[in-house]
């Protein structure tokens, strides 16, 4: 036999998922909002998403280029993470902020950490930040879909949490007209119709588990019933559920074991509302989960896998 | 039998690929040559007892040891010894091998009778004879196993018939085609150590199994059919304890300290027939089967047959093949050379095609936590990778590596494509080394 065989530890059969099937189908269900987005904020939102997207994967792919590393935007993460950024952007915004901050998201969050898996911190949301302290008033710059005779106009306005914070409750839209995105927000986050959709996706292909999403949910419902605020508001406005399903459930930056994931949850949960709450800041959905994202080591540490049999029995 | 469990040991969905089920065992004819190991179990290697150009009937013994755990080795052909060389085992291990040129005779050795036995130390003693060792495929010898040191606290027999690892359906055979065997056999076990109770267990993709092996021992006190989940390793020792008794095997314990033994479905099977015999262990039943072999089939072949030889008699390969492997996907071993031989612990050669053997492309590890919703065991094997590139061998002892029963889940789930159960390994060693100084 002249063929030579190959030799290689066990196993010799794997399973078909891989990351790039895996961000694939973040993608596919990060579908039905941008689908929504381009539907209630127009061609602005579409050019945004694609500045993003194009920008992130250019980034990776150059950055990798300039240090001779291989080449890994095959693995559609930076994909994600320039649609994931564009849906925490309004509408309005110039797209060369886009670009700045797709820049710090892939550059300064990701590459320069060592490229996927290594960054502690979620890249999309270092650029939100970036671009929300640099860029104040662009990025908070809100369009809103009023009726008017004959279908929708797109007329400035706040956000709910604004109108909240403010004191301007008679302004903030009805719950159907938030589920749906009748509202003023960034432009993935607004109808939590589609990003339900899209996160009960993700939960029932087993990419996330239900944990983070639920503790972080059902903390800021408990967490505004205890301040006496209305919780089915602090559901729907903001980006909480985009930030609860999407973001917080970023594998690289989020816990590994389930009560790691729990204990995060809740508190992504806690902090986004003690912001929203006490903060000068009227939303904390990015905030928190960054915080969040930096204590995920610690959280980690404390919570390893009591090993089966290990010292004793179970 | 507690039932209370509060949930069972993680594991992986692996694809069955059990082709081969209802393929009746076919008996492979001598080949030309055996090459038969002096070590084909977990212990000390046996010395050969024969030399060049003796001639070996057989049955007749050609290689034992002194030493506790070991098994002694018999010769499967008739012939005459042209060789002892040296022999490579897969783990790298340099061993000696007996080569037997065969005469095709097949004549027996005047010596085999059938045992007699009459208590538990007779019987221990004749299964250490007979060179049996456990046949699922980890090897370590029965009459050793048979012998715990707390034989009074046993009260369990537990038949290992999970047969977990995909392709393989030898014991499923075994099952089907020696019934009787198997009942008998796990009789004299459950007789000779007084055990109070016998549970087979078998996965619930072999429905005909489980109805077989239930009508079989309906009549039988305290002996009963355990229908597993099919889900991978559900053949694991451990696992295997868990899922049918409940029962916990601490770290550093064996399974006799929670009052299990547990034996391969084929083992037990055997030991009914060398009672009847006296034929110690010289062939085994194999599943044959791969992309790349031309007649899939369960093959009984005399131990020390050439991988090259079994394949050549399943038709040979109907595309070119680009990895051997001795035993299943997930735990088999890829060998490097098609004149490996048949071993004692062997139950499968597979052969895979090109497209089966492509290695998969590596990626960094994006902390998904598959690996850990995998291991049954609920070690966290990215984090022990982690440790051990950082050569941190507090965190892995932390991390209790040492429990790692390389059963491969963490890998065949990794979507990074990681060698995780192959750094697990490293990482054990260095434990286990760093345990010495």
């Amino acid at each position: 036999m002249t063929n030579k065989l190959t030799i290689a530890p066990s196993p010799h059969v794997r399973d078909r998922v891989t990351t790039a099937s895996i961000m694939q189908t973040v993608l596919l269900a990060l579908a039905p909002a941008a689908v929504a987005s381009v539907v209630i904020f127009g061609v602005k939102a579409l050019i945004l998403m694609v500045t993003c997207v194009v920008t992130c994967v250019a980034a990776e792919y150059l950055f990798d280029k300039a240090n001779h590393k291989a080449n890994t935007i095959t693995d559609f993460s930076a994909v994600v993470t320039g649609l994931l950024l564009a849906f925490n952007l309004p509408s309005t915004l110039p797209p060369w902020m886009a670009v700045v901050g797709c820049l710090a998201a892939i550059i300064v969050a990701k590459q320069l950490f060592g490229g996927i898996g290594q960054n502690f911190a979620n890249p999309a949301i270092v650029g939100r930040i970036v671009l929300l302290i640099s860029f104040t008033q662009p990025m908070t710059n809100w369009l809103i879909p009023k009726k008017v005779i004959g279908g929708y106009e797109l007329v400035s306005g706040a956000t709910p949490l604004a109108l909240n914070a403010s004191g301007l409750v008679e302004q903030i839209p009805d719950y159907l007209q938030m589920f749906i995105g009748q509202r003023g927000g960034c432009l993935g986050e607004t109808c939590i119709a589609a990003l339900l959709v899209g996160g009960l996706f993700l939960i029932f292909k087993g990419i996330i588990s239900p944990i983070i999403p639920v503790a972080y949910l059902g903390t800021v419902a408990v967490f505004a019933v205890l301040v006496g605020e209305d919780p089915v508001f602090h559901l729907l406005a903001g980006g909480v559920v985009l930030g609860a399903f999407f973001m917080a459930t970023d594998y690289v930056t989020s816990p590994v074991t389930d009560k790691g994931k729990l204990i995060f949850g809740i508190g992504c949960g806690l902090l986004t509302m003690l912001i929203r709450i006490y903060a000068s800041y009227p939303e904390g959905t990015s905030f928190a989960i960054l915080l969040m994202n930096i204590l995920t080591p610690h959280i980690d540490n404390f919570t390893k896998m009591k090993p089966f049999g290990a010292g004793g029995a179970k | 039998m507690s039932k209370l469990f509060s949930k069972s040991l993680n594991g992986v969905k692996v694809k069955h690929c059990k082709n081969t089920m209802e393929q009746e065992t076919v008996v492979m004819p001598v080949p030309d040559k055996v090459v038969i190991p002096m070590k084909q179990h977990m212990g000390k290697e046996c010395d050969p007892t024969v030399k060049l150009t003796d001639l070996v009937k057989v049955g007749q013994l050609i290689g034992d040891t002194t030493a506790f755990i070991g098994a002694p080795i018999h010769s499967s052909v008739s012939g005459k010894v042209v060789a002892i060389d040296e022999f490579i085992s897969p783990s790298g291990e340099k061993n000696k091998a007996v080569v037997i040129e065969t005469d095709k005779l097949q004549e027996m050795d005047e010596s085999i009778a059938p045992p007699v036995v009459t208590n538990h130390q007779e019987f221990v003693a004749a299964i250490r004879a007979s060179g049996l060792v456990g046949l699922g495929g980890a090897g370590f010898p029965t009459h050793v196993k048979l012998a715990p040191k707390n034989l009074d606290e046993v009260d369990t027999l537990i038949i290992n018939a999970a047969e977990c690892e995909p392709y393989i359906t030898a014991d499923y055979r075994t099952m089907m085609e020696e019934t009787e065997a198997v009942v008998e056999g796990l009789s004299l076990v459950r007789k000779y150590l007084n055990l109070k109770q016998v549970i087979i267990g078998i996965e619930d993709n072999k429905p005909k199994a489980i109805e077989t092996m239930q009508q079989a021992v309906s009549s039988m006190e305290g002996v009963s059919v355990a229908t597993l989940k099919s889900q991978y390793p559900q053949g694991g020792e451990k696992v295997l304890i868990y899922e049918t008794t409940g029962r916990v095997v601490p770290e550093g314990k064996l399974p006799s300290d929670v009052g299990c033994i547990v034996m391969n479905v084929s083992t037990v099977a055997f030991i009914a027939g060398y009672m009847k015999t006296g034929v110690p262990l010289i062939q085994k039943r194999l599943t044959v089967d791969g992309g790349a072999v031309a007649e899939p089939k369960n093959v009984l072949v005399p131990i020390g047959t050439a991988f090259g030889d079994v394949l050549e008699f399943c038709g040979g390969f109907k595309s070119e093949p680009k990895k051997v492997i001795m035993g299943g996907p997930m735990m088999g071993i890829a060998i490097y050379d098609m004149k490996f031989p048949v071993l004692k612990n062997n139950n499968a050669i597979l052969a895979f095609t090109e497209a089966e053997a492509a290695p998969p492309v590596e990626t960094p590890c994006i902390r998904c936590a598959r690996c850990v919703n995998a291991c049954p065991f609920d070690l966290m094997p990215a984090a022990i990778e982690k440790a051990f590139k950082a050569g941190n061998v507090e965190a892995l002892k932390g991390l209790k590596v040492n429990l790692c029963m390389e059963c491969g889940c963490c890998s065949y789930v990794c979507p990074a494509k990681r060698n995780l159960v192959a750094t697990n390994r490293l990482a054990k060693k260095l434990v286990m080394e760093s345990n010495k100084k």
